[in-house]
């Protein structure tokens, strides 16, 4: 079974504005992926072709791109792509506890992808979220932060209805109160 | 030395509601600072220089080196393009403090870029923000478009002739890309190999063409001493770390989160009185200070320590950052460690050997270690390991993951020797 994959004319034209932003054709590459990869849901060698012709750069080089960043995918993955933080915070504060009960909840392990093709869960490097940890990221999209089993399972839940939490701002406690005056 | 910052007011982040909307950032003296260098010709770029210089504003972005002196680096215009690389990647763990000024003042960082960007009469800014914080980036993506429409960007802007482009640039999940020659590396497009220098930045940067790399905190602090002058900047905090700075604060305490305070704050005081306190009260194990590559502190050797770059190196460890990590009496150290290796094993480009392999063999060993495997004399090998790859490669990661490890091993070698079995040798 193989798909053609092409850009649409408007995205076209989206990508000419990309290449304005920058001053050699081979730069546009990570912000054009980013495009490839929000309307196709990967970034596999076919679309890397795609990208590459569009570019006129060669294949090669956007392979070598794709497989040094770990946020775009050269595989198909799950349709929410769980990503658990486990780095030094998040470890500190139970990331790895969230992680083994996701994995335990959806029956597969990290890396992995449900039979179905709903969920993957990977464990992944520091998000920049440390002081709201534990934390995951669903498919390089939102955030949500100091997770609970409990919260988990909504979001799974959530998530199975088809609905992508929202984004949460996160409070600056010196705006709020002022207790250290005491 | 007594820092009062009990009644200390944040100026990175204001108390405004909705300043990240540049109509309220207008009200509240936003972009004045711009008109008045660009419109009142206020400073001519080198007297601009010369105040960030004076300022001393050392990068926050984890090295402390004078922002000012950075900039007079660059050489002379030609007439050709020259750019300013502004680092948002904030991959270091422990960090989270740049996604406040995205989230929060996105315009006083922007504010900031123009006048560095007058300053070394840069032709276009370059925006590079890690590609997870997605949110931020379409913040930070809305908030420039507003500065182009007010006229703050792009052709002849507020009618000085000066012209400035600014564009935002997603990252896509690689640590290294904070690095300043890999985040180069990333924005032309390629893989993130670090570059080896020289050639510096600023005669050979991005494209080819001179370049300074600041980070987005440091820009931010721009418009400030550029209203209240480099006297009243210096005022502030530790006398050789001045200014205020973003404390991103995580891990066993009470109230974990980004605080703004001067440099110089006790570290004691940032647990027990800023963050309420350990969660459980219970005791402090180690401290991280500037991001998982700082060397941790013991708990019961914090007295008196403060977060400033001379302070810090009198404790035996490093700023970074200023994201510190505070770790409760029931951590697992040796667990801790191994962690941040996997880090860097995992992080490491691959380019160098010393860190390509190096990275490996530590995670390797902590493993042993952690697993109960290890011996007496795999705390040596260890040890070993970093001296050989300090200081022996293209960039700072192998340092980076040296540090913590060589740290870690000689700090709290009692709990790294419960963990490990007597070294054995059998004589035939």
């Amino acid at each position: 079974m193989s798909q053609t994959y092409e850009f649409t004319k408007e995205e076209l034209a989206e990508i000419e504005k990309i290449k304005a932003k920058y001053p050699d054709k081979k730069s546009p590459v990570m912000p054009v992926l980013w495009l490839a990869q929000n309307k196709f849901g990967h970034v596999e060698p076919e679309v890397q072709q795609l990208v590459a012709k569009t570019l006129d750069i060669p294949a090669a080089h956007v392979y070598g791109v794709v497989t040094f960043y770990t946020q775009y995918y050269g595989e198909r993955k799950g349709k929410y792509v769980l990503d658990v933080c486990t780095t030094l915070t998040c470890q500190v504060c139970g990331g790895y506890e969230i992680l083994h009960y996701l994995e335990e909840k959806l029956g597969i392990k990290a890396g992995e992808t449900t039979e179905d093709g709903l969920f993957s869960i990977q464990s992944v490097e520091c998000l920049g979220a440390c002081g709201y940890a534990p934390m995951l990221q669903i498919t390089n999209g939102v955030y949500c932060n100091h997770l609970t089993k409990e919260k988990v399972d909504k979001i799974i839940d959530d998530l199975r209805a088809g609905k992508m939490p929202e984004y949460e701002e996160m409070p600056f406690y010196q705006h709020e109160s002022e207790p250290f005056k005491s | 030395m007594e820092i009062d910052w009990k009644s200390y007011t944040p100026v990175l982040i204001p108390n405004i509601p909705n300043l990240k909307d540049i109509d309220v950032y207008e009200k509240n003296g936003g972009y004045e600072q711009l008109k008045k260098v660009l419109k009142q010709k206020a400073h001519t770029p080198e007297s601009l220089v010369n105040l960030v210089k004076a300022a001393n504003i050392r990068g926050r972005g984890g090295a402390g080196f004078n922002a000012g002196l950075k900039w007079s680096f660059m050489p002379k215009p030609d007439g050709g393009t020259r750019y300013i690389a502004a680092n948002g990647d904030e991959s270091e763990p422990g960090t989270f403090k740049d996604r406040v000024i995205f989230e929060r003042n996105p315009h006083l960082f922007i504010e900031g870029a123009i006048l560095a960007g007058f300053a070394m009469t840069i032709t276009a800014v370059y925006v590079y923000i890690r590609g997870e914080y997605r949110d931020q980036i379409n913040m930070m993506q809305k908030a420039v478009d507003d500065a182009y429409k007010k006229g703050y960007l792009g052709k002849n802007i507020l009618g000085s002739g000066f012209d400035l482009d600014m564009y935002v640039h997603s990252g896509a999940g690689a640590y290294i890309c904070g690095e300043e020659s890999s985040l180069m590396e990333s924005l032309e497009g390629k893989r993130g190999y670090p570059r080896v220098k020289p050639p510096f930045p600023a005669q050979k940067g991005l494209w080819g063409r001179p370049t300074t790399i600041n980070n987005i905190e440091t820009l931010a602090n721009v418009p400030l001493v550029v209203k209240n002058g480099s006297e009243w900047y210096t005022s502030i905090g530790a006398k050789t770390h001045p200014g205020p700075v973003l404390y991103g604060i995580s891990g066993h305490v009470n109230r974990p989160g980004v605080y703004e305070f001067p440099t110089g704050m006790l570290i004691t005081d940032l647990i027990d009185k800023v963050c309420m306190g350990m969660r459980g009260g219970k005791k402090v194990k180690a401290v991280i200070p500037g991001g998982s590559s700082t060397p941790p502190l013991r708990g019961d050797e914090l007295d008196g320590v403060r977060m400033d770059a001379d302070s810090l190196r009198t404790a035996g460890s490093m700023m970074g950052t200023a994201g510190m990590i505070i770790m409760d009496e029931d951590t697992d150290i040796v667990d801790v460690v191994w962690r941040i290796s996997h880090f860097y094993h995992h992080e490491s480009c691959g380019q160098c050997t010393p860190c390509r392999e190096g990275t490996g063999f530590l995670e390797k060993t902590l493993i042993k270690i952690r697993d109960g495997h290890g011996e007496m004399r795999d705390l040596d090998l260890l040890l070993d390991l970093c001296t050989q790859m300090e200081g022996r490669t293209i960039c700072a990661l192998a340092d980076a993951a040296a540090w913590p490890v060589r740290f870690a091993v000689t700090r709290f070698r009692e709990d790294f020797e419960k963990r490990v079995k007597k070294t054995v040798y059998a004589l035939a």
